[in-house]
């Protein structure tokens, strides 16, 4: 069968014309769907295949986490209380709270009131600012305590907890050398994890400027809302693995099974 | 082009949904059921239950994920062709935890 353009649908007077374009109402809206409610949904079905990507993606990371914790369990176990749970419980609120105002630009969209939605996609930002800020803090930490995998790991502390005042006991408990670098890997996929959950978080930054600069000139007070929703889309995907970052990696191993 | 499938106000084909738009008032409490579970799982893991420890914890998790995705992400509101592509994307997830971890788990079966 060859490929040749078969008119259809001729154009014998001018009303089927006039009927043809009668359903382009919105400059953005693209001939080729037959409604705006189609575009739409297209897009947003695009954007979820998209997500799907992302979460095998991450989804492997969760798995090696899950694989290495029960072969190395006692590592992991010391490694992980060596985060902080207020700072990461504090990242967790920062988050909510900027999806929240994410969720909120969305509604200003739909409704159309430009300075409301810029408002809302700048205290997006700000947030996601706060969580990069803390996880610098986090980080830094790590390199004075010399927690960061390679050639300048320190094992002591693991081999040898610090005694503590109260109980006079060791706070953890001692690992044998072997093991002790097995903490090795939890530090490797922490940082890979929450690292790759950061590049995820700098990307939606620069797309927020870009969207926000847009939105100060009006682009997304018209009615044309796609571009805030599939970002809205992107940055709740984000929050969501770190809604499972911060349980696996910051609590679930302060009471070691004995 | 017949004109059943010329549509342009969407009538003829109900599987599109028709467009919503949540409310603030649902995205506050949305936040708010957020906040209330992350409080509730930090509190949660400072108390020892053992292995229910971690249940719980991924049992939060992932009751807060559910409401996000639903309310924040607008599946709850969307057509059933996207209800199905988001369900179908974390049944392939688990199926391939599944199957990896059955493998990892049986290799050495009875040899420890």
């Amino acid at each position: 069968m060859d490929n040749a353009v078969v008119v259809t649908h001729p154009h014998t007077h001018e009303t089927a014309v006039h009927e043809e374009h009668h359903h382009v109402a919105l400059p953005q809206h693209r001939h080729h769907f037959e409604t705006e409610e189609q575009q739409r949904e297209a897009g947003t079905f695009g954007m979820w295949l998209f997500l799907l990507t992302e979460i095998m993606f991450f989804g492997g990371l969760f798995f090696a986490y899950l694989l290495y914790r029960n072969w190395y369990y006692d590592a992991f176990v010391s490694a992980s209380n060596q985060l902080n749970v207020t700072l990461g419980a504090i990242n967790t609120v920062i988050l909510i709270g900027s999806g929240f105002f994410m969720a909120l630009g969305v509604w200003a969209a739909e409704v159309r009131k430009r300075s409301l939605l810029v408002l809302f996609l700048v205290l997006t930002t700000v947030l996601g600012f706060a969580f990069l800020g803390i996880k610098y803090v986090e980080y830094h930490e790590k390199w004075e305590k010399h927690h960061i995998p390679g050639e300048h790991f320190d094992i002591s502390e693991f081999v040898n907890p610090p005694i503590d005042a109260k109980t006079g006991k060791a706070s953890e408990k001692p690992l044998a050398p072997d093991m002790a670098q097995k903490t090795q890997v939890f530090f490797s996929l922490y940082f890979a994890m929450t690292g790759m959950h950061a590049v995820h978080m700098i990307i939606g930054i620069v797309l927020l400027f870009w969207l926000t600069w847009r939105a100060y000139y009006g682009e997304f007070s018209s009615g044309y809302v796609a571009p805030i929703e599939n970002f809205g889309l992107y940055w709740h995907f984000v929050d969501i693995v770190w809604l499972f970052l911060f349980p696996l990696l910051y609590l679930i191993n302060r009471h070691p099974l004995k | 082009m017949s004109d059943a499938y010329h549509d342009p106000s969407n009538v003829t084909n109900p599987e599109h949904a028709d467009h919503h738009i949540v409310t603030p008032l649902q995205y506050c409490m949305v936040f708010g059921a957020l906040l209330i579970g992350t409080l509730v799982t930090v509190l949660a893991a400072d108390i020892d239950l053992g292995v229910l420890n971690p249940v719980i914890a991924l049992g939060i998790a992932c009751t807060k994920a559910v409401i996000v995705i639903l309310f924040f992400m607008h599946v709850k509101y969307q057509s059933k062709l996207i209800k199905m592509t988001v369900g179908a994307g974390f049944f392939t997830f688990i199926v391939l935890i599944t199957m990896t971890l059955s493998d990892y788990m049986s290799r050495a079966w009875g040899l420890w």
